[in-house]
């Protein structure tokens, strides 16, 4: 019941929001997160938006990422 | 953005990741001579696990076990049956989401029902349900509420949608439960030997990461609040071992992009404004008190289970061994019922038919690799 993909918000009412999840467009409720923006990613689950995902925080987790898996190699070659 | 949203499920990375994770694990079988073990609270963690390879390739140096997260699955049996029973009632439409259809009742399941000509509906969006109300005035619109800290904000929105709308004939049948109160149960009966927690990434949307502290102070356990895609899960369970290795207790929060530290503001005032504590009961458990949600008694009017009585007798009794499967003490293919007298065709408890429970996950992803 509770994962959700990231979808695209494109259209922004009131209360609610076009978003975009891989190529398919569906409308969510916005009232949980009503500071979203045109163009951010949102969590949605069970119709409602429920987080917006933090590009920066996103970014910094791939770098970490990344970061692990060089410790290993970097090891692995001492 | 959608390109690094994409490296959680690159190949090139999860690979990698996985290697580190498992070298990781055996620096901490080197350190205390075992595996390292973690429960993972959510069941969409239970089926992310298994779905992505994640639980099969790390089989042999990680210990990860699925805990009570799987609402449809930690519903008690007399919970299920009461909601079966409701559906019989004349002049109604039941409105559920999907998990809930082919649920054992101790007779009979709402499918069955459905078939029989019920008017039971399932529902991607549950607010429609308010909708379904409104475009029949002269039935009784009841949904079935059964969730954890994710779901129940979205009760509240029917809720006010409902009295914004002056809607009389809409209600829910309230079966809510909180993660906190099961694991204060779990980490008491000390049942379960756990090197840390695998916190579930989308119940911290609403909590947020401070919500967790206790298990800190007052266990000294450590959980990593985790996403549910390949890398985000072979990160939570590295930066489990990791804390475990360090014997420092902490919480770590490993999905900073959607989690922040103190949950959804917006969804708390709406939580407080319509609900309030209420002991739960819990399958292969019993009641935990205030371990669930319930209306607040000026929305008495909204809530099902004031408006309408429903009779049930003692549940069937089955060999089914659902509640030690959620409270981390079996694996599933310990049941002896798994797969043979129960699977997904004909599923006997709940895990084996929930999208998120540890049979079904099991069963679908994982009987070839245990
Ligand atoms: S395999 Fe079936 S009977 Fe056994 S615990 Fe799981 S759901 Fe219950």
């Amino acid at each position: 019941m509770c994962v959700g993909v990231p979808a695209k918000v494109i259209l922004k009412k009131e209360y609610s929001a076009v978003v975009d999840v891989m190529g398919s467009q569906t409308t969510v409720g916005i009232i949980f997160v009503p500071e979203v923006e045109l163009g951010d990613f949102v969590i949605v689950h069970a119709g409602q938006a429920m987080s917006i995902v933090d590009e920066s925080y996103a970014r910094q987790s791939v770098e970490e990422w990344r970061r692990l898996i060089d410790a290993r190699n970097s090891e692995a070659v001492k | 953005m959608l390109e690094i949203l994409k490296q959680s499920s690159n190949p090139e990375i999860c690979r990698p990741l996985a290697e580190a994770v498992i070298e990781i694990a055996l620096e901490f079988n080197r350190k205390f001579g075992r595996k390292p073990a973690f429960m993972e609270v959510c069941g969409s963690h239970t089926m992310s696990l298994a779905r992505t390879g994640v639980k099969q390739v790390l089989k042999n140096e990680v210990n990860l076990i699925s805990g009570p997260g799987c609402p449809v699955c930690v519903t008690d049996q007399r919970s299920i049956d009461a909601m079966i029973a409701l559906a019989e009632g004349e002049n109604r439409i039941i409105c559920t989401f999907g998990d809930m259809m082919r649920v054992p009742g101790s007779a009979k399941t709402l499918l069955d029902s459905k078939i029989a000509g019920k008017d039971i509906r399932v529902l991607y969006s549950p607010v429609d349900a308010v909708r379904v109300a409104e475009e029949n005035p002269d039935k009784e619109v009841i949904f079935l509420g059964v969730g954890f800290e994710t779901t129940i904000p979205i009760l509240t929105l029917m809720i006010g949608e409902a009295e914004k709308r002056m809607i009389g004939n809409f209600s829910i049948w309230m079966t809510t439960k909180l993660v906190e109160p099961v694991l204060r149960f779990l980490l008491d009966a000390g049942e379960v030997n756990l090197d840390g927690f695998l916190l579930p990434g989308h119940v911290s949307i609403v909590l947020g990461e401070e919500s967790y502290q206790y298990l800190v102070d007052e266990y000294q356990i450590s959980g990593v609040i985790t996403g549910f895609e390949t890398a985000e899960l072979l990160s939570g369970i590295y930066k489990s071992i990791e804390l475990a290795l360090s014997g420092q207790a902490a919480i770590s929060n490993n999905h900073p992009a959607i989690v922040s530290k103190t949950g959804n503001q917006v969804i708390h005032q709406w939580l407080d404004k319509y609900l309030t504590n209420c002991d739960e009961a819990w399958r292969g458990i019993g009641v935990i008190p205030n371990s669930g949600l319930d209306l607040k008694p000026e929305y008495d009017q909204f809530n099902a289970k004031k408006r309408f009585t429903v009779d049930v007798g003692e549940p069937r009794k089955t060999k089914c061994r659902c509640g030690e499967v959620i409270r981390g003490l079996i694996a599933p293919n310990e049941c002896p019922l798994f797969g043979k007298a129960c699977h997904p065709i004909n599923p006997v408890g709940p895990c084996m038919v929930s999208a998120e429970g540890s049979c079904a996950a099991y069963y679908q992803y994982m009987r070839e690799s245990f």
